[in-house]
């Protein structure tokens, strides 16, 4: 029964929704939406689990004194202030002038943006190694990658803006964006939409069950 | 003795008769004109309704003629208004720039009759409605007849696979390809083992809405049998709280698969946090402290897969990833050992797990491809004979 009942809610509740995609009547359409928001509420009461899972991690790693464990006190000590700081200041607690606001402003942001950031060197490195020839394969990705990204600067006009229309830089790497590139994303994306259907459906039918649990 | 200031205008000359009267015409005119352009625009007229079809009766279609002042761009925007009954109270439902003659209006209450109204507003005023429209009443439909495409495509996909599963079961198991960057999870963990180090698995960064995120999750059962099964610490930092619950469940799951129920550690699955960049700086932060010596990455990825695969590389531990995240490929595909592209995410579980039943689910999305395929071909044909009734009956609303 442990793990019949959680099967049998999986198949119905998700043969449900799939009716609903297609059944916009009112009798499918309300109680679907109910379960959406029902699954937003769930969602809440797991971010306790979740906020008591960062609390026993870290106060484990400062208790046995693990390596960076000064760090885990700055984010106890951290989430702990913004939870206080959020709750006493209630609904609005984002609004201009706020102090979580000034705290989402003047810390959370700067250091989202400098992880972000960080993006930029990544490529370069990732693009070096990229782009190092050796074999026939990477020789081909560097010349169509050296086409594209000239192509899209004004100084491929410069080079070969005295070439017919067709043999520009501009217009070869159009070509390459949208017909080789475009043919080989859009594969994939069918690809991955059938692994969608057959993961979901698989779910469904309770052939996929060890989300369940370790018992059998 | 004269006061000295500004000497005295001298008088000016007379004007003729004739051309007084007509300086005092083209001074009426002007006022007439001034009054005229001052004034509203004209209202805009011919308000129709329409149900909007294949919705749950939540909106309704609503066009009207411009109005005549638009094309002296005296309106600056159109305002539709509704009420219960044709007297009103009105209520301001949306307005629209004068370019616009139409609005769908989506806050309609289900069998409740409405009466709209549509006014001009320009510089100079909002014009009165010029006629009201109603009752006006939205309908809920039975089934939404755009998606008879995607209706056909999935009974199709259903009848593959539950006859491929149904071949699984009388005992004919399909043939899969191998699939390399599958194999490697247990090179992988072999290679973590022999060097006394742990492995870390992250299971993207969206919630367990995403499929990929359920594929994701559904692998780390396997991947936690092996780490239970060479005795290796295995490390998952999750983005949010469900996938965070089910991503326990799996460990425990698989160190219970094992046999090896008493060696999990509760502290190997971590909750970590939604944001992004917070996600990165923890992950990022556990390779280079913790120095996992294999870095497996499944699930859905965004900015953050070349942050977190290029500060893996660095590390220098043994990478496999898989998203169908079509744009973070590339950047897996420089910076990890092995990656999964696309639907091999999904194809990952049944591999792993080598039961005939799921492996006959690959097998009936394999055939839909052919289906698929077949479909694209016949298309082709038909647009390039300007035919358009299977492009028209593919779109769906």
């Amino acid at each position: 029964m442990k793990r019949e009942l959680p099967l049998f809610l999986t198949a119905v509740i998700g043969i449900f929704m799939i009716l609903s995609f297609f059944v916009p009547h009112q009798l499918v359409s309300v109680p679907a939406d109910f379960l959406q928001q029902c699954a937003v509420i769930m969602v809440a009461f797991g971010y306790v689990l979740g906020g008591a899972n960062v609390l026993r991690v870290n106060f484990d790693g400062i208790y046995k004194q693990k390596p960076g464990w000064i760090y885990k006190i700055v984010l106890v000590v951290a989430l702990i202030a913004t939870v206080v700081v959020g709750a006493v200041e209630g609904p609005g607690f984002l609004n201009p002038g706020t102090r979580s606001k000034w705290i989402y402003d003047n810390i959370y942001s700067n250091m989202s943006a400098t992880m972000f950031a960080l993006l930029a060197f990544f490529i370069a490195s990732a693009a070096f190694r990229a782009f190092r020839i050796r074999t026939a394969e990477a020789g081909l990705l560097a010349v169509a990658a050296l086409i594209v990204m000239l192509g899209r600067v004004p100084l491929s006009n410069a080079l070969t803006g005295w070439l017919p229309e067709w043999a520009r830089l501009q217009t070869v790497q159009e070509w390459i964006m949208e017909f080789p590139q475009n043919a080989a994303k859009r594969a994939i994306l069918m690809g991955a939409a059938l692994g969608v259907m057959a993961t979901g459906l698989r779910v469904i039918l309770g052939l996929e069950r060890s989300y369940l649990s370790g018992e059998d | 003795m004269r006061a000295c200031g500004v000497p005295a205008p001298a008088p000016a000359p007379a004007a003729p008769p004739g051309v007084t009267a007509a300086l005092v015409a083209v001074l009426f005119l002007g006022l007439i004109v001034t009054a005229a352009v001052a004034a509203p625009p004209e209202p805009p007229s011919g308000l129709v309704w329409q149900d909007v079809p294949n919705d749950a009766g939540r909106a309704v279609m609503l066009e009207w003629k411009p109005s005549p002042a638009d094309s002296a761009r005296r309106v600056t925007a159109y305002v539709l208004e509704r009420a219960t009954a044709p007297g009103g109270p009105w209520t301001f439902v949306d307005s629209v720039t004068a370019d616009k003659h139409e609005k769908k209006d989506q806050g309609v209450r289900r069998n409740t009759e409405y009466y709209y109204r549509v006014t001009a507003s320009g510089p100079d005023g909002l014009t009165p409605a010029l006629s009201v429209t109603g009752p006006v009443m939205a309908k809920s439909e039975w089934f939404n007849r755009t998606r008879w495409s995607v209706l056909v495509a999935i009974a199709m996909f259903f009848a593959f696979v539950l006859w491929f599963i149904s071949q699984a079961q009388a005992g004919k198991k399909p043939f899969v390809r191998r699939i390399p960057g599958i194999d490697a999870i247990e090179e992988a963990v072999g290679r973590a083992t022999e060097m006394g180090r742990g492995v870390l698995f992250v299971p993207g960064i969206r919630d367990i809405n995403d499929i990929q995120t359920v594929a994701g999750l559904v692998i780390l059962e396997s991947v936690a049998r092996l780490t239970a099964k060479y005795e290796t610490p295995i490390t998952v930092p999750v983005t949010y709280p469900i996938p965070f619950t089910i991503a326990e469940e799996m460990v425990k799951g698989g160190y219970l698969h094992a046999g090896r129920a008493d060696q999990y550690d509760p502290n190997s699955v971590r909750f970590i946090s939604p944001e992004q960049f917070a996600y990165v700086a923890a992950v990022t932060g556990i390779m280079l402290r913790e120095r996992p010596a294999a870095h497996i990455f499944m699930g859905a990825f965004y900015a953050e897969s070349l942050l977190l695969a290029e500060t893996g590389f660095a590390t220098g531990a043994i990478q496999v990833a898989a998203t169908a995240n079509v744009h973070q490929l590339p950047f897996f595909v420089v910076a990890c050992d092995y990656t999964l592209i696309g639907e091999e995410l999904y194809a990952a579980s049944a591999y792993l797990s080598g039961d005939p039943k799921l492996v006959g689910s690959l097998k009936g999305g394999d055939l839909l491809k052919i289906a698929a395929i077949i479909v694209v071909v016949v298309g082709c044909v038909l647009e390039s004979g300007h035919i358009h009734w299977l492009t028209q009956w593919m779109v769906t609303q």
